[in-house]
């Protein structure tokens, strides 16, 4: 896993509340075998019309929106479905930080684990950002190690975050590996039972 | 004496491994179960750093996620047939029971770990799938996870976790009659909404939970996720004990009376404590059917469809407002005047023995509405064939319904049951997302026994009155 630790960025938001995960990846997309190439599916029934053709209105398509990683949405984003597919769509597609007033639990998990910071912010900040975001070429520095989000206006504030995903995101720990150090206290688990 | 506990704690502190500062609790995972969609990246993972499968075990895997409900044996898709191959390969490869789509065993991953007693009190249990907190209904903790903590499951049988906050869901009173275990969920979460769950663990309490049999308890238990809780769970009793007794995979003669000692030990201790509390009285559910595109977005049978202008925040207005555009409602029309295209009586929600009988009561001596497709879908193998043996079948097929195999089928339609764009369903499933049954289609949530009534109406009607009213 890619360690993260600053990452500057253009931002694109994403106005809305309760984003399931059957949006960000529909379900016809969950059949492949493979982690990589579901970034050619994200919001696939948002972005695109029945025939297929991008949907104007939709800011992923907007051409000031173009090579964001950033993406700003409303609360309880990433609800629903424990579908791995979605971090990995937006990974994929180019985001490496989500900036929410909220989160559904497996959905913030999942984005440890694939590297992807998940900022939970208050409404009013996610409203500012959301605002600025209009201006074309908006973008904002993220640091880990701080805790901080700020641009180049002067707008900035301070996330939390727990000790552990942090530490995990820092160094891009294989998290497995990181258990399996753990082997012998399995062991005696298991034989104390 | 000691501090009482409820059943979270006391399952919680039994399954701790390791603990230390600054770091999530290890936790000892009793049982993996495994499907086809979440788990061909994790097995792929294992072999990539040449791992393998520390408890397989523990660890019981089906397919239900692709399977076709007719011709079986025909896999039209050959990306579905791909996933279903791997999952075969890979049980055979790291030595995992599956349970194929031709193994008598097989069904819907939520209803076959109870049915073959796989399910127990006091354990721990994980599956690539949001709604294993089905299982908690047995006192077990039982939660959805992601394909990497799969994968991180079957090479350690631990997971890292950071204890849950613990939230009491007090259902005071009894439910009237016709009124369901899915109407309470679902008012449940119409009440407290979609999110009053997250970063918690639910316990379900009180007397109509009491009173439900473990199929009932499951459908609630199943839904919590869909108010934002990864786990939801019920305190073993009696008919906990009455329905594991004699399953293949629960312990046999002595061995499970002391078992189920053990079991009932679990349960909350009386003036136990949790973070949070919320009450509904069960008197007051009504039959619930949703008119949006979230679960929460349900309203009694008896009510009509809301405005954007009731909601304060300008987010939920604009929520209510794509909503309706979605679902083609008007603000304001009576639900039970909305017609439907389809009903889907099936899904780890609404697919078991009883609530295939409670449907066909329902619609014994009567037909399926002509502009009405029906199916069922029995949630395993097994419910099919008890459902067969009764002539439930039978009773379906002569009203008009499809009588198919089992699967997940049309609660996400990963299989070829899908709803087309614009149509409307009446589902006793457990998600109206948009697109969930197909792009563009209509879903809106229901018991069996309103489904089941949908059906004949042709539209939605209070199953309260429709046995004794006239249908048109």
């Amino acid at each position: 896993m890619e360690a993260l630790r600053i990452h500057q960025g253009l931002v694109c938001p994403l106005n809305r509340t309760n984003i399931d995960t059957d949006q960000i990846i529909p379900k016809q997309f969950l059949k492949r075998i493979e982690r990589s190439g579901f970034g050619q599916f994200l919001f696939y029934n948002w972005r695109f019309d029945d025939e297929g053709n991008p949907s104007p209105d939709f800011p992923l398509n907007a051409p000031k929106y173009k090579g964001a990683s950033i993406l700003v949405a409303g609360e309880n984003f990433g609800c629903g479905s424990s579908r791995e597919h979605a971090p990995w769509a937006i990974q994929d597609f180019g985001f490496k930080v989500i900036i929410a007033p909220s989160y559904a639990d497996i959905f913030k998990n999942n984005c440890v684990k694939n590297g992807i910071l998940a900022i939970q912010a208050t409404e009013e900040q996610v409203q500012t950002i959301i605002k600025k975001a209009d201006t074309e070429g908006y973008s904002l520095t993220v640091n880990l190690e701080e805790q901080m989000v700020s641009d180049s206006e002067g707008f900035q504030f301070t996330f939390d975050i727990t000790p552990y995903p942090k530490e995990m995101l820092l160094n891009g720990w294989d998290e497995i590996g990181v258990t399996l150090t753990y082997e012998d206290k399995i062991k005696q688990y298991e034989l104390a039972r | 004496m000691q501090t009482p506990k409820n059943i979270v704690q006391k399952v919680w502190e039994q399954h701790v491994v390791h603990q230390e500062n600054g770091k999530p609790d290890l936790l000892y995972i009793d049982l993996h179960l495994v499907h086809e969609v979440t788990s061909p990246q994790a097995f792929e993972g294992l072999r990539m750093n040449g791992r393998k499968v520390r408890r397989p075990d523990l660890t019981f895997a089906t397919m239900d996620h692709n399977v076709p409900t007719r011709q079986r044996q025909v896999i039209n898709d050959p990306i579905s047939k791909n996933q279903i191959d791997t999952l075969a390969q890979n049980c055979d490869e790291f030595g995992i029971t599956l349970a194929d789509i031709h193994h008598p065993d097989n069904g819907i991953v939520h209803v076959i770990g109870p049915e073959l007693g796989l399910t127990q009190p006091g354990k721990t249990i994980v599956c690539g799938d949001s709604h294993t907190s089905t299982h908690g209904a047995f006192g077990a903790l039982a939660f959805g996870i992601g394909t990497s903590e799969v994968e991180h499951v079957l090479a350690t049988q631990t997971l890292w976790q950071a204890p849950p906050k613990t939230l009491n869901v007090k259902v005071n009173g009894r439910l009237g009659t016709g009124v369901t275990a899915k109407d309470l969920i679902l008012a449940v979460i119409g009440k407290f909404g979609v999110k009053f769950g997250t970063g918690y663990v639910i316990e379900y309490t009180g007397e109509a939970i009491r009173e439900m049999s473990m199929e009932e308890r499951m459908t609630v238990c199943n839904m919590s996720i869909e108010g934002g809780a990864r786990a939801g769970l019920i305190s073993p009793d009696q008919t906990t004990i009455d329905y594991l007794r004699g399953r293949r995979y629960v312990p046999q003669g002595e061995a499970f009376e002391q078992a189920a000692e053990s079991w009932l030990a679990l349960a909350t201790d009386e003036g136990a404590s949790y973070d949070d509390v919320v009450e509904i009285d069960a008197a007051e559910v009504e039959p619930q059917v949703t008119w949006g595109t979230n679960p929460g977005m349900c309203i009694p049978v008896t009510a009509n469809v809301p405005s954007p202008e009731q909601a304060e925040k300008a987010s939920e207005q604009d929520e209510i407002k794509r909503a309706l555009e979605y679902m083609g409602l008007e603000a304001g029309q009576p639900i039970s005047s909305v017609k439907i295209d389809h009903v889907f009586i099936g899904s780890c929600t609404n697919s078991r023995l009883s609530d295939l009988r409670k449907a066909a009561a329902v619609i014994q001596g009567k037909q399926v509405n002509p502009s009405v497709k029906a199916i069922v879908v029995p949630g395993s193998f097994s419910v099919k064939l008890a459902a067969e043996e009764e002539g439930l079948d039978q009773v379906f097929k002569e009203a008009g319904f499809e009588w198919r195999d089992s699967g997940c089928s049309m609660c996400l339609g990963m299989n070829d049951d899908i709803i087309p764009s614009g149509e409307r369903c009446a589902s006793t499933s457990n998600r109206n997302f948009e697109g969930r049954q197909g792009k563009g289609a209509r879903t809106h949530l229901v018991s069996p026994e309103m489904a089941a009534a949908a059906a004949i109406a042709g539209h939605f009607v209070d199953v309260r009155e429709f046995t004794a009213q006239e249908v048109i």
